[in-house]
């Protein structure tokens, strides 16, 4: 489905997860951002950053691999995205949800 | 003379080493198979060994008798992999040598890494149901157990058979009721996830199931420690759970022997490409099963249909031709339900579960994603196939290894 984010018609997923990376830049993300209640910083910004990298890689995206990233410990990340701090920083992000199963 | 190893002798490494023995010419390929332990589980009886369902003979075999007798089978520590040296060097100071290598050591449970977890209530209050001595223990609890809060935990994704939790809870709420007690147990379902099911259509066509047996949710808690003294969990956003009865399923992580050859990612699983099976750092080392690194379920049905797979990849890969790149994600789970019911699921990398039918388009006689009693069976009479037909590598009839579209309610691709 198209949704106007910072008036870009941006294709989501039915829970609003960007469905392509490509159509993300930073407007986009603090719009997202603004809709779950979050003000962006540039520590949000870095950590979005990380993900994203991670998200290009490849490489799968979990709590773990949060405190290993030597960018942010997990107490700082639920600080910064409070709730479900995974689930709503890879929302900002434009990367999909990390699987699950069912 | 050319050599195959296979580490381990689990699910994935029995049914490779039977897969193989009938393909691989006996004149120009030995195959070996190393594995410490002599006792062959059958893994999906550990959830049903706690409510007395099986016996602890249902599911223990001798591990020997699905080896085929033209198989080295070498019952040993393995010490360590040397990639680059193609050898594999094992507890007692043999060496190995190998051309090609598949790894098939599996997943663990690592209680260790919660603080509060492993510590001295493990196996007292707090319990797992992933290993044989931890289901045991754990049907002993339950058989003297007097009511209170029992919470059923995931620690952290992966874990194997994702769906095993919440099927634990579903029959702890029929074993309650049938003891006449279940007004004295307070059911809770946490989870790191949002849901105790996650995708949109699987939520919608089950969660009711959570209702109608009183189990309560605790979603997006990612648990920080287990305050074993209090009798409490305690996650990263300060959310605290208590209990009375603990059931988590700890971490998962690939074997040690994976971190010892430094060959694992951050959980010890082995970086593996998702379609050929082969691994991303040695192309004569494959690897299959919960060993790897793939984003599908840990099931042993995925395992299933990756070996056949597999079996052709390495076929491929001895004549020097372009692997296949087929595997899809392939996996298909029984769930129990609870009151002789059980639910069928079947999806893939892309896919979601949807309703259906199967194995027959339009025919059955089993459903996709709806309770029926004939699941039920089904998942019983799947422990009888497990031992004489999936570990031998028989093929199961009409069951193919990559997912058909046929007779199911698909909506859209993701």
């Amino acid at each position: 489905m198209k949704k106007l984010i910072s008036n870009k018609e941006i294709d989501v997923n039915e829970e609003g997860y960007l469905l392509d990376f490509n159509q993300w830049d930073k407007e986009v993300g603090e719009s997202l951002a603004s809709e779950l209640g979050i003000e962006m910083t540039d520590k949000h910004w870095e950590v979005i950053k990380y993900l994203q990298d991670m998200h290009l890689k490849g490489e799968p995206l979990s709590i773990r691999g949060i405190k290993k990233s030597g960018v942010i410990n997990i107490k700082e990340f639920y600080d910064l995205f409070p709730g479900g701090p995974l689930k709503k920083s890879t929302l900002i992000a434009g990367i999909p949800k990390p699987k699950s199963c069912i | 003379m050319k050599n195959l190893v296979i580490l381990g002798a689990g699910t994935s490494g029995t049914m490779m080493a039977n897969h193989l023995v009938s393909k691989l010419p006996k004149n120009d390929w030995k195959i070996t198979i190393i594995d410490q332990y002599k006792t062959h589980y059958y893994q999906p009886g550990f959830l049903f060994l706690p409510f007395d369902i099986y016996t602890t003979k249902q599911v223990k075999k001798n591990g020997k008798k699905f080896i085929p007798k033209s198989v080295n089978y070498i019952q040993e520590k393995i010490d360590l992999i040397l990639p680059k040296e193609n050898k594999v060097k094992l507890e007692k100071g043999d060496v190995i040598d190998y051309d090609i290598l598949i790894i098939a050591t599996g997943t663990k449970i690592a209680p260790q890494e919660t603080e509060g977890m492993a510590g001295p209530e493990w196996h007292k209050s707090i319990f797992d149901f992933y290993t044989y001595e931890g289901a045991k223990a754990l049907r002993n609890k339950l058989r003297e157990w007097e009511g209170g809060k029992m919470v059923v935990h995931i620690t952290e994704m992966p874990i194997k058979c994702p769906v095993a939790p919440l099927e634990f809870a579903f029959l702890a709420d029929s074993f309650f009721k049938n003891k006449g007690m279940r007004d004295k147990v307070d059911i809770t379902f946490v989870t790191p996830l949002d849901g105790a099911f996650t995708k949109p259509k699987a939520t919608k066509a089950l969660h009711y199931l959570l209702e109608e047996k009183g189990i309560k949710e605790v979603t997006d808690f990612n648990i920080e420690r287990v305050d074993y003294e209090n009798k409490k969990i305690i996650d990263y956003a300060d959310v605290e759970v208590d209990y009375d009865l603990l059931v988590t399923v700890p971490t998962n992580m690939g074997d040690a022997l994976i971190e010892r050859s430094g060959m694992g990612d951050d959980l010890n699983f082995v970086p593996t490409n998702k379609a050929t099976l082969q691994t991303n750092n040695y192309e004569n080392i494959f690897a299959i099963g919960d060993a790897t690194n793939l984003p599908a379920s840990k099931a042993g049905s995925v395992a299933h249909f990756e070996a056949e797979i597999l079996t052709e990849n390495i076929l491929r890969y001895i004549n020097g031709e372009p692997l296949k790149e087929e595997f899809d994600g392939h996996a298909n789970c029984f769930i129990e339900t609870g009151e002789g019911k059980a639910l069928l699921i079947d999806f893939n990398y892309t896919h979601e579960p949807v309703e259906g039918t199967f194995p027959f388009p339009g025919v059955g006689p089993l459903s996709l994603l709806k309770e029926s009693r004939i699941n039920h069976m089904g998942k019983m009479a799947f422990r009888w196939i497990y031992w004489n037909m999936l570990i031998k590598g028989i093929h199961i009839p009409f069951v193919s290894a990559t997912m058909t579209e046929k007779g199911k309610k698909f909506e859209n691709v993701n």
